[in-house]
């Protein structure tokens, strides 16, 4: 051990963590798979959806992995009786609540569902009586759709917007308790708000609600197939900032454009032009 | 920050000047050109983001509502973006975003436990056929006066109406009291009077002994908190008194939000004996070094805060507040800031978020309030009850204050009585009285004792065998139960016990912040488990299940302890299979 790091016990294994790296990061070099759905590299974490959470000795509840800072000797468990309890209700819970059948762990890159599975979450448990969300659906303009039946309210969208990257604050939490939801001001149409349709909520969310227009449509024609896609990586031509872009390709047309949350530049986020700007590739007569 | 986008709604003059009230003139634009308003950089943003609360408050009061140009103007004045400030109101009860149509106010009724069991529902639908516009409201802090009410104004000010009448407390003249003996005595109006019933006695004393003995002797009164968590009240003076040693600046926070459903005991204090809260602040703020004093009051309690800003105001004048007030170089002052209906909000951290202008959200612990508290500075949060327990300490010395309680539970508490027992109201008794001696006190049980709510929502029930248990913190623990804030709520058998235990699940999930799944979806499962009333052992044991999911990775307090009530019912048949 030296002053830059501190030694942590994860679930048995002696694990070296950078001084204020979180538990989650000593996870991952140790090698723990650990689920996560609110967190996101290139965000401050929210530690709101708790499905990351691990029991840590001396503390009387479990602690959210993603934002909590390794210390020196802590003695970390992922995978007691406890934990997986947690996880299960966690994520049955959201199961119960909202459509999930889109959403991913971006860590993990993989479904929810495999996690949901692993822990064996069973949201039917409730019965069909009870309350979910119901948001109609929010097509107001030809980028990107808002399908809030399927948010889980991770705070990834909102962060993009604010203070995390965008600064541009259009959106925000709104309401209290179960009826909490995304909103701009008074609700008002995404056109009418201050949002500058840079896409970065969309690059962020994890669960589909919030969705390019084109893929929306594809899917909901049955007709996205991410396995006949090809990513290709380039580099936007609008401006000298020199952000990469990835552009999903399926049929030779292009469907999304994101950009890698780890890359120097962009951190994953990028401006309308880059995000958007890409019909003039494939001019349609 | 990029430029604000605000959109084109307007505000009324009205609403303009109504917030000029609470903001000043609008004259901190900084630069005019053409249309563009310059106010200033973001230090000055931030310094003046936690006015949004009072903003907000100016608006819902001046129309009855917050309007989309009323929120563009405070928005524009305190340069908080709109979108920001939408999802700040529409987190607090007192607050519509919709036009209700009409300029009427708002009778608010209290549906919680105590009331529930005096006939609110009954006179909820009687106002409501009256014609007049009704609201049901959580507990309202009156559960004495059971059913509580509570008239919200509109373009004039808020008001309780039973606080027209001279209010008494069951032990009135009792020379044995110590935090309610000046109560019935004291003029709250007067700090002449409050100076002649032994008022400011215990700063002199805290002065003379300084901070470090101060902190010393409030750590080995062995006082803890009174608001629920019974921390050590020395241990969190120390800590912030450490930080502000090595120069940071720090605060001092009553927590009058007071909204845990059957407790009143802030409220029957702050109207009755407003200066002990001031004077008990200054001390606190002496012992830690802390330059800023804020009490955090709840919106439903026009009346304490009416004679809070009259002390406060009054201690000011006298020089006790404002610059040099603890001594050389020690400024002290105290800002009153108004909750606006969110339990929540009594939360520390979620209360700090209130202040700043934020939604009332609690943060994840650690960091802890004292090394980030209220804008991210060291702060020392307390119970008024806590805070006015050193009042005594200093008068009456260290072996005086512990000769009542016990050992781990030294000294005396404030006890909340509601319900079935003759008469109700506040009582101060010391710690280690059994909860049927207690009982006896208030006159005891009106008709046939059937449970106890101990600690409020978040408490639990007991039954008649537990009326030899000692109320201390270490018996109520012993036998799985807590004193809380100190809610005694009696249920006799005629109540409809089942229908209480469903408003307590009801609760829970209307206050809810909603920021963390375990709570947010979990309070709303358990309410419609507990509503539909079939409580067979399979329901019970997802009961079970999801109490340990919330209680174990819910972020704060709330989540935690959201399946006490309902738990505790089930275990001695009050609801489910053994009812
Ligand atoms: C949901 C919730 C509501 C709370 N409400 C209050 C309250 O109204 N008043 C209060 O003093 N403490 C309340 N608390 C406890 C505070 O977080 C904090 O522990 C307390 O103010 C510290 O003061 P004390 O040490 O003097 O008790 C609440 C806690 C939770 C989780
Ligand atoms: S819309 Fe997506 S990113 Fe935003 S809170 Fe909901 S799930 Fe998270
Ligand atoms: S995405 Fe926007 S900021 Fe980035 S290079 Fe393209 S035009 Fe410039
Ligand atoms: S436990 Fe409940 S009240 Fe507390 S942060 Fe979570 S959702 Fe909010
Ligand atoms: S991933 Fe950690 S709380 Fe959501
Ligand atoms: S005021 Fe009604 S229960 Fe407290």
């Amino acid at each position: 051990m030296n002053n830059s790091s501190v030694t942590i016990t994860i679930d048995g294994e002696t694990v070296e963590v950078d001084v204020g790296r979180t538990i989650l990061d000593g996870c991952r070099s140790a090698g723990v798979d650990t689920p996560t759905l609110c967190h996101g590299d290139n965000l401050t974490p929210s530690n709101v959806c708790r499905v990351c959470v691990v029991e840590v000795e001396g503390s009387r509840t479990l602690v959210p992995s993603c934002s909590r800072p390794a210390e020196e000797g802590m003695v970390v468990a992922t995978d007691s009786e406890r934990v997986r309890h947690s996880r299960k209700m966690v994520l049955e819970f959201l199961g119960s609540a909202v459509d999930v059948s889109q959403a991913r762990d971006v860590d993990h890159d993989s479904d929810l569902s495999v996690w949901s599975d692993h822990y064996g979450a069973d949201p039917t448990r409730y019965g069909d009586q009870v309350a979910k969300s119901s948001a109609p659906l929010k097509r107001e303009d030809d980028l990107y759709v808002r399908d809030y039946d399927k948010c889980v309210l991770c705070y990834k969208c909102v962060e993009a917007c604010g203070d995390d990257a965008q600064h541009t604050f259009a959106i925000a939490v709104s309401g209290r308790g179960f009826d909490a939801h995304i909103s701009t001001e008074f609700d008002a149409a995404l056109p009418d708000s201050a949002c500058v349709y840079c896409g970065n909520c969309v690059a962020v969310c994890p669960t589909g609600a919030l969705q390019f227009t084109t893929e929306f449509d594809l899917r909901k024609a049955a007709d996205w197939r991410p396995e006949d896609q090809h990513v290709a990586r380039t580099v936007c031509s609008y401006c000298g900032v020199g952000c990469n872009l990835e552009l999903h390709v399926q049929d030779n047309t292009i469907v999304k454009v994101t950009s890698p949350s780890d890359h120097d530049v962009t951190s994953g986020m990028l401006c309308i032009k880059g995000r958007f700007g890409w019909q003039y590739v494939q001019p349609r007569f | 920050m990029a430029d604000l986008y605000i959109s084109s709604d307007v505000a009324s003059e009205g609403e303009m000047a109504a917030v000029a009230v609470v903001l000043g003139p609008d004259d901190d634009a900084l630069v005019v050109e053409h249309e563009r308003v310059v106010r200033g950089g973001t230090r000055r943003r931030h310094a003046r983001r936690n006015l949004l609360l009072p903003a907000l408050h100016a608006l819902q009061n001046h129309a009855g509502w917050i309007s989309p140009g009323g929120l563009n103007h405070v928005c524009e004045r305190l340069q908080v973006p709109p979108a920001e400030a939408y999802g700040v109101a529409t987190f607090y009860d007192l607050f519509r975003t919709t036009d209700p149509g009409n300029r009427e106010a708002v009778t608010h009724v209290c549906v919680d436990g105590a009331c529930q069991m005096s006939g609110a529902n009954e006179l909820l639908a009687e106002l409501e056929a009256g014609g007049a516009r009704v609201h049901a409201s959580p507990c309202l802090g009156q559960c004495e006066r059971a059913p509580a009410t509570f008239v919200q104004g509109l373009a004039g000010p808020d008001l309780v109406p039973a606080d027209s009448l001279p209010y008494t407390i069951p032990q009135q003249g009792d020379a044995s009291l110590r935090l309610l003996r000046r109560i019935g005595v004291v003029d709250p109006t007067d700090i002449d009077s409050y100076r002649h019933n032994g008022g400011f006695a215990a700063l002199e004393r805290a002065r003379e002994l300084g901070p470090t003995e101060l902190v010393q002797l409030v750590t080995d009164s062995g006082l803890s908190g009174r608001g629920g968590a019974a921390f050590p009240t020395g241990v969190k003076w120390a800590a912030v008194r450490a930080e502000v040693d090595t120069g940071r600046s720090a605060h001092v926070v009553a927590n009058a939000d007071e909204s845990e459903p059957g407790t009143f005991k802030d409220r029957v204090l702050i109207e009755n004996d407003p200066f002990s809260l001031v004077e008990a602040l200054l001390i606190a703020g002496y012992a830690t070094g802390a330059t800023h004093g804020w009490i955090y009051i709840r919106g439903e309690y026009p009346l304490a805060t009416a004679r809070l800003e009259k002390a406060v105001a009054e201690a000011r004048t006298g020089g006790l507040l404002g610059a040099n007030a603890l001594g050389e170089g020690h400024n002290f002052d105290i800002t009153i800031r108004r909750g606006a209906g969110a339990y929540v909000c009594g939360e520390e951290t979620a209360l700090f978020n209130s202040i700043e202008g934020f939604r009332g959200e609690p943060r994840n612990k650690p960091p802890f309030p004292t090394t980030h508290g209220l804008f991210g500075e060291p702060t020392a949060i307390n119970n008024p009850e806590t805070l006015v327990n050193v009042l005594h300490l200093l008068t009456s010395g260290i072996s005086e204050y512990r000769t009542q309680g016990t050992e781990r539970s030294p000294a005396t508490k404030l006890f909340c009585l509601s319900g079935a027992v003759l008469t109700p109201g506040l009582y101060e008794a010391p710690f280690g009285i059994t909860l049927g001696e207690l009982l006896e006190m208030a006159g005891g049980v009106r008709g046939d004792l059937r449970a106890v709510l101990m600690g409020g929502a978040a408490g639990s029930f007991v039954d008649r065998s537990f009326l030899d248990m000692a109320l201390t913190l270490e018996d109520t623990q012993k036998r799985g139960t807590t004193l809380g804030s100190g809610v005694v709520m009696v249920f006799n058998t005629e109540d409809d016990i089942v229908a209480a235990v469903s408003r307590i699940a009801e609760f829970f999930r209307d206050e809810s912040c909603g920021q963390c799944v375990p709570c947010r979806i979990g309070t709303q499962r358990q309410h419609e488990i507990v509503g539909a009333g079939v409580l067979d052992a399979k329901h019970i044991g997802l009961i079970d299940e999801m109490a340990a999911a919330m209680r174990d990775a819910s972020i704060c307090g709330l989540g935690h302890t959201a399946s006490n009530a309902v738990q505790s019912a089930i275990r001695l048949g009050l609801i489910g299979a053994g009812k």
